[in-house]
């Protein structure tokens, strides 16, 4: 066959489209092959290798990365290797992690009885323990008592930073909490004076000291309480040493967890290779988020996605509806929707600056003037917060929401408009009861397309509410239980933060990769949900087909 | 009310021809009566000074061919036209006395009075329950009483309550196609209008679905006036007292079905109904 006529045939057609699709397919799925390894592979609890170098200097550590020497220009150009070691041990030695060449090994071994230990601050600590001490009194006195008494102390620790935490930020919150109130309160009435000098206010304010002095009593109560607990818990100490012979002691309060690295079976590591897990998704972050979960980020990215489709369901669906149903079709209608369009184009930073502006500054700051006006300066709505940020992305997805409620809306059958006007019905009606409902999975469709571009946006959030570390979910057991004006953590910003401006690089790393992981797993569910939802009312909400 | 029996369609179409020769003993006022209507799509001259009169409690028929305004005729005794730009409408039109264009009449008063089945069956994406009693849950009836008894009703009047009756809330658009037309049918007299307009109801319809509607009309002849549009020579013949035919906007000739067709005055008519016509 001639080239011109296979040409003409089009057979190359089909290897030039099935070759674009199949780079696209590859490099997504090598994307997300990357992040799930090295995402996903961090809480696996590796062996920790024992090294001694020619200068008689003795490492441990779990070994992080292997890779070829660099030196351009001479013969052993990337011949010879070097190991990165995963040493921990920070407050001792200044650092966590060091590279040694493999040609200054002399001695590579795995030592049994060797730990690896996660505790609160300064990283892991690698070292044998050997030596408890509960106050004055020694325990155990060598590796094998203090080993077998380990795990129980880890345990016990666990339960006492609850208990701690508990006092600290329950029962103390809640008292600081009354006490704030009281504050605001005693600023009201200075207000109210100041409006009206002549007033008396004696007997409100000698109730508000009074109650003021019960929650200082109950305050101190409280610490009595906290300062006797931690006595209690913090007496216990454990001494681990390196493996140059260096001595570290450690609170049991502080150590998280503790394995012999080198001794686990299969099972066993994947037992802590779970607990890792789990705690990663429900703990607060720790060490300047570097260690520690994940869990208030989740929570934030998740509520202010919901928060977000509150506000922009209801915003955009109204304006389709104008657009689509009221609104006479001609030159102005076209070019509204042409900028709405339009409007889907524009950065999203642009979205950040206006939301500072418009809802931080403008409206939060005349809420406060209002409102919270005891409370100034300290801002209570006039600074970033969840309410703004969603409001801001919901901003910027009402595009979606509109161009789609409005394809939608056009798609539902005249006929049925008809049926429903037919039979009596006014516009407002048929909208209501036929259009709506059957425009409803189209409109669903608009709002997964918002969740997703929302769930994933970082750059306006930094503007408006996001935060490094937030004390405080922005739900909790006080009253009024949603603090929308509240700074909130999310994984967009929390993946920036830790793998950028992060003190400890090469620890976060891998912290970069896991987060992402979540970030993109709660978006698909969240994508999951909504279009099991859309395919519940397109299957109720069918059109005839026949 | 008599359900459907497999040899009714047969009673129809013997029994239709006749009717012209045996005088009705029913009173039989006019119920719409249309005094030289004319309507106007912008420039565009739909219909020519059309002055008709259709008699309560009897069916009437427009043919004629595409284009040449029976629909837009059918549409303008509820009303429809208002939903289209640009139209214009001059001449009188009543339904059951009520001026249907005057300013002061209200729109959702006419379409409660005249109930509408279309060409293509439109039933909402809702439970067949809701379709049927979708003009009472409009007209601010909620009571479950009260809504049940108008659906029983109403489906048994549209020969449909057998059918579905076990499968009350169930999609409205899982039904057959016949079955999806009556049910319109049922949906329109459940609010009891006085006329029921039908669009060419059958012309989506196989053959036995369409002698379904066929004797329902008939039967609901007894309750309601009827005008239906319909292209179908036999379908007006069979089921229709008097039939009209229009062309090109203007009315050609009314008469009584039989004479119509058998006695044709207009050469124009003849012509049509022969089939020796473009």
């Amino acid at each position: 066959m001639s080239l011109r006529k296979r040409l003409a045939r089009g057979d190359h057609m089909i290897w030039f489209t099935g070759s674009a699709l199949g780079i696209c397919l590859l490099m997504i799925f090598g994307l997300l092959a990357i992040i799930l390894v090295n995402g996903l592979g961090i809480f696996w609890p590796h062996a920790i290798e024992q090294v001694t170098t020619g200068d008689g200097s003795v490492l441990a550590g779990e070994i992080a990365q292997r890779q070829a020497i660099p030196n351009p220009g001479h013969a052993d150009h990337l011949l010879n290797h070097r190991i990165q070691l995963r040493t921990g041990n920070r407050d001792l030695y200044g650092f966590d992690f060091t590279w040694v060449n493999e040609s200054d090994i002399v001695k590579r071994e795995r030592p049994a009885g060797i730990f690896f230990v996660e505790r609160s601050e300064y990283g892991p600590l690698v070292g044998t323990p050997v030596r408890i001490m509960e106050g004055e009194r020694e325990i155990a006195s060598d590796s094998k008592a203090a080993r077998e008494k380990l795990p129980g102390l880890v345990t016990k620790a666990a339960s006492d930073r609850e208990a701690i935490e508990a006092i600290e930020k329950d029962e103390i919150g809640e008292v600081n909490y009354e006490i704030e109130r009281l504050r605001l309160e005693a600023r009201r009435l200075d207000f109210r004076q100041g409006r009206e000098p002549g007033l008396d206010f004696a007997a409100e304010r000698a109730e508000i000291q009074g109650r003021e002095q019960s929650e200082q009593a109950r305050y101190a109560e409280l610490e009595a309480k906290l300062v006797g607990l931690l006595e209690s818990a913090a007496g216990t100490r454990v001494t681990f040493v390196t493996v140059d012979g260096q001595e570290k002691e450690l609170r049991s309060l502080d150590i998280y967890r503790a394995y012999p690295a080198n001794e686990l079976s299969v099972f066993e590591r994947a037992g802590t290779y779970v607990s890792r897990l789990w705690g990663f998704l429900t703990d607060e972050p720790r060490e300047a988020n570097t260690e520690g979960g994940i869990w208030p980020a989740i929570f934030g990215t998740v509520m202010m996605v919901f928060l977000m489709s509150l506000a922009v369901v209801p915003l955009g669906v109204l304006a389709a509806l104008y657009l689509r149903e009221y609104a006479k079709q001609g030159v102005l209608v076209r070019t509204v929707r042409v900028a709405v369009n339009n409007l889907a184009g524009v950065p999203s930073i642009v979205f950040g600056v206006f939301g500072l502006g418009f809802f931080v500054y403008f409206v939060g700051g005349g809420i406060d003037r209002l409102f919270f006006a005891e409370a100034l300066p300290t801002p209570t709505y006039g600074t970033g917060g969840i309410l703004w940020a969603s409001l801001t992305l919901a901003l910027l997805t009402v595009p979606v929401v509109i161009v789609a409620s409005e394809e939608a809306l056009a798609a539902v059958p005249r006929s049925m408009r008809e049926a429903s006007l037919a039979m009596g019905a006014t516009k407002f009606q048929t909208i209501l009861r036929v259009v709506l409902p059957a425009a409803a999975p189209g409109i669903l469709t608009g709002l997964i397309l918002a969740m997703a571009r929302a769930a994933g946006e970082v750059a306006p959030l930094m503007l408006t509410g996001v935060v490094k570390l937030a004390p405080e979910l922005p739900v909790d057991s006080f009253f009024p239980f949603f603090h929308l004006d509240r700074k909130f953590m999310h994984l967009g910003f929390h993946i920036y933060d830790v793998g950028f401006q992060s003190p400890n690089v090469e620890a976060a790393k891998p912290m970069v990769y896991t987060t992402t992981v979540f970030l993109l797993l709660i978006i698909v569910l969240l994508n999951l949900t909504a279009i099991q939802v859309r395919n519940y009312l397109r299957e109720k909400y069918r059109t005839a087909a026949f | 009310m008599k359900t459907t029996a497999p040899d009714s369609g047969l009673r129809i179409r013997t029994a239709v021809p006749s009717k012209g020769d045996s005088p009705d003993v029913r009173p039989s006022e006019a119920e719409i009566v249309c005094k030289s209507v004319n309507l106007a799509y912008g420039e565009n001259h739909a219909l020519h000074d059309i002055s008709m009169e259709m008699e309560a409690r009897r069916v009437t028929a427009l043919i004629g061919p595409s284009g040449c305004g029976k629909s837009t005729l059918l549409r303008c005794f509820n009303r429809m036209n208002d939903l289209i730009d640009n139209v214009r409408i001059w001449g009188e039109i009543r339904v059951s006395g009520l001026d249907v264009n005057a300013a002061t009449t209200d729109v959702i008063e006419v379409r409660r009075r005249v109930g509408m089945v279309f060409q293509k069956s439109n039933p909402f994406p809702k439970s067949i329950f809701e379709n049927v009693v979708y003009g009472l849950r409009i007209a601010g009836i909620n009571e479950k009483t009260v809504l049940q008894e108008a659906c029983e009703r109403s489906l048994r009047a549209a020969a449909l309550w057998d059918e579905v009756k076990d499968r009350l809330d169930e999609s409205g658009l899982g039904l057959s196609g016949g079955q999806m037309q009556r049910l319109c049918i049922a949906r329109a007299i459940a609010v009891e209008p006085e006329i029921i307009l039908m669009d060419e109801p059958c012309s989506a319809l196989d053959p036995i679905a369409t002698l379904k509607i066929e004797e329902l009309i008939y039967e609901l002849k007894e309750n309601y006036t009827i005008v239906i549009v319909t292209h179908n020579l036999q379908q007006a013949a069979r089921v229709s007292d008097r039939t009209a035919l229009l062309w090109l906007g203007r009315l050609v000739e009314y008469a009584p079905t039989a004479e119509l067709f058998t006695a044709p005055k207009d050469k124009l008519t003849e012509d049509y109904i022969t089939g020796r016509f473009g």
